[in-house]
């Protein structure tokens, strides 16, 4: 079980420290999925690298991640290099850019097995070739390079790595962001087809409020650093109650050719973030009391922060 | 594989070709008498065409630059006008002193450097980095005739370990020609060292920052593991790059050096030909340098190529 708990980063910008990330906490057991959903700055990634202790140097980080019992953030650098890529997995945005170009794509995929196993060179080679099979690569050889290869074809070969060492979870942080549609959808069934195979948890992150419909069993919303809305997928899109949720919900591309709403207004830079509410200025139903933080509060697990919740959709 | 090698020997020859033009051109054909320009103002007319006969000057010009390309290609280079030996035996003894000096000290300055700039990459903004980074400052701004002297100072007077300078040739051993290559080497190298530490821990320090040292930590490998396999190898090619330029420039570039150290080398060689207006050499050497800057270059591609698939070209 990988829990996180109340999850705080504060960086450091131009030698003041700025929190991009507070009360952030979710529970991802083996075998379960969850979503992460927000608009770019919100902190989706920050939670993600927090998860794999790979912030920025000058990152403080406040909170536990618990994973079986123990807590990585207390983790010696040296355990939690074990814990990477071994329990944790993880899968990057850019798939342009998260392969190295001077290795070939079979030896990058070989490179956690002999990292955190015993394993001959010709072992791993062989667990790799057949990883990349089972990403549907069996028919590229193991000797290309990465620039020899479309962005899905990349993206396959960084989830095969990723899953090499049977990790008990996956952190895919916008896996097909960068990549055309079709191949989106096709990299998305992949995941969730490998995370039922394995039983791995899934945690997804993504701005398309509609790939989270898909894919995953919970879903968390965040805006500006915090965590808005959240609870079981089809609860809260059956019943959204952050305005924020509707305002992303809007906006969000949808197959049906309805034309997206987009969010008047930006996400606050973290540096000038308003009180209370990060979303006030830019939502329709802020009120007086919006200028005070809103709990996390809720019936059962669906559970939304706002003092004027939309309930009827 | 070929193809591209018989592409690049064109483009060799050619550009050889063209640097011949240019230089017999500059210094035979355009007005102005090669004679009088070796025996200067005031020389008896007489003796002028005596010595024009002598370079065969009074043979026209197509067939002095047909008879000079001719000669290169059998490697005959002619024969110096002011050692009277032939060109080719000039320049080949002083290849074997300028060559291994190069050589020397390239690698010297290889080995100090990719380390040093590596490691201050690596802990950039801390002490480590500070300290090195402040003493390739300095190393960059000494001349380096000044570091010969000191190396001289310290390693062959105070402490007689080294000799001063000359060159015993190769004929006295191999050790008592490499003896005498150390301190010049040394004194090359430092100032090339400094300047190649920083261009290395530049490029490492963009590599750090790159998206897939980020997927190599997430596989687990340590931070040293990740440095070493994946950022520096992709900081290399600037790297080699400026080796490759700076081997060029010590081929022919050190004529202070060898003044220091009285050894009788390529660059003291083009510095002599110069002044005494020994045009038959100038114009080999010229001819040779250009030639050994484009082997050079050609050496770094295909280096280049080895270390980044992306540069091998299709068939290459
Ligand atoms: N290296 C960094 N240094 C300083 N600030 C950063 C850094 N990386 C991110 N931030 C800031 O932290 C906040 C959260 O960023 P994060 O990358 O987690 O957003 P995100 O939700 O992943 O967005 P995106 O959809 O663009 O990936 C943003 O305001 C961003 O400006
Ligand atoms: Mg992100």
């Amino acid at each position: 079980m990988l829990e996180v708990k109340d999850l705080g980063v504060a960086l450091t910008m131009g030698g003041q420290s700025v929190p991009v990330l507070s009360g952030v906490s979710f529970v991802l057991d083996r075998g379960h999925s969850v979503g992460l959903v927000g608009e770019s700055g919100s902190g989706k990634s920050m939670t993600a690298l927090a998860i794999m202790g790979l912030l920025p140097p000058g990152a403080r980080v406040s909170g536990r991640i618990v994973l079986d019992g123990r807590d990585l953030l207390a983790l010696p650098e040296r355990e939690m290099c074990a814990v990477r890529g071994r329990r944790i997995g993880m899968v990057f945005q850019e798939p342009m850019t998260a392969l190295n170009p001077l290795q070939p794509i079979g030896a990058q995929v070989a490179e956690p097995l002999r990292v955190h196993f015993s394993v001959t060179r010709g072992q791993a080679n062989a667990r790799a070739k057949r990883l990349l099979e089972r990403v549907g690569l069996g028919k590229i050889s193991p000797h290309r390079y990465p620039h020899q290869l479309s962005g899905g074809q990349r993206q396959r070969v960084v989830i095969a790595a990723a899953l090499a060492c049977e990790p008990d979870f996956l952190v895919a942080d916008e896996p097909t962001t960068a990549l055309d549609v079709t191949v989106q959808a096709q990299i998305l069934a992949l995941l969730a087809e490998l995370a039922a195979e394995t039983g791995m948890g899934l945690l997804l992150i993504t701005h398309d409020l509609g790939v989270v419909s898909q894919t995953v069993a919970d879903v968390l919303v965040m805006y500006a650093g915090r965590v808005v809305e959240r609870g079981p997928t089809a609860g809260v899109f059956g019943a959204m109650a952050h305005p924020y949720t509707h305002a992303l919900f809007a906006a969000r591309p949808s197959e049906s050719g309805g034309r997206p709403v987009a969010i008047a207004g930006q996400v606050p830079d973290p540096l000038y973030r308003p009180p209370g509410c990060a979303f006030a200025p830019r939502c329709a139903r802020v009120r007086d009391v919006c200028a005070t933080m809103p709990p996390l509060i809720g019936v059962g697990a669906h559970a939304c922060a706002c003092f004027n919740p939309r309930i009827a959709a | 594989m070929l193809g591209y090698l018989l592409r690049r020997l064109t483009i060799l020859l050619a550009t050889l070709l063209a640097a011949s033009l240019v230089v017999f051109v500059v210094l035979q054909a355009l007005p102005g008498d090669p004679a009088a320009l070796i025996l200067g103002t005031g020389a008896r007319e007489d003796t002028l065409a005596a010595l024009r006969h002598q370079l065969g000057l009074d043979a026209p010009l197509w067939w002095r630059y047909a008879t000079w390309i001719g000669g290169l290609s059998v490697g005959d280079l002619g024969t110096s006008f002011t050692y009277h030996v032939p060109v080719a035996e000039l320049v080949r003894q002083r290849v074997l002193v300028s060559l291994p000096l190069a050589a020397f000290a390239i690698a010297l300055s290889t080995l100090i450097a990719i380390p040093v700039g590596v490691a201050a990459a690596a802990r950039r903004g801390g002490a480590v980095d500070t300290g090195v980074m402040g003493v390739a400052q300095i190393g960059v701004a000494l001349p380096n005739f000044w570091l010969g002297l000191l190396l001289i100072l310290l390693f062959a007077i105070r402490l007689p370990w080294l000799p001063a300078s000359g060159f015993p040739g190769w004929d006295a051993g191999a050790w008592a020609g490499f003896r005498a290559l150390i301190l010049p080497a040394v004194a090359l190298a430092l100032p090339q060292a400094a300047i190649l530490a920083r261009v290395t821990r530049a490029a490492v320090i963009d590599t750090l920052g790159e998206d897939f040292v980020r997927t190599a930590r997430a596989k687990g490998l340590t931070r040293r593991a990740a440095l070493w396999r994946h950022a520096v190898p992709n900081a290399l090619i600037p790297v080699v790059t400026l080796i490759g330029l700076q081997f060029s420039f010590l081929l022919a570039g050190t004529v202070i050096i060898e003044n220091v150290f009285t050894l009788p080398g390529l660059g003291r060689l083009v510095f002599q030909a110069i002044a005494q207006r020994d045009l038959i050499v100038v114009q080999d050497l010229v001819v040779l340098l250009a030639g050994s800057v484009i082997i050079v270059n050609f050496i770094v591609d295909l280096v280049a190529a080895w270390i980044d698939p992306r540069l091998r070209r299709v068939g290459a």
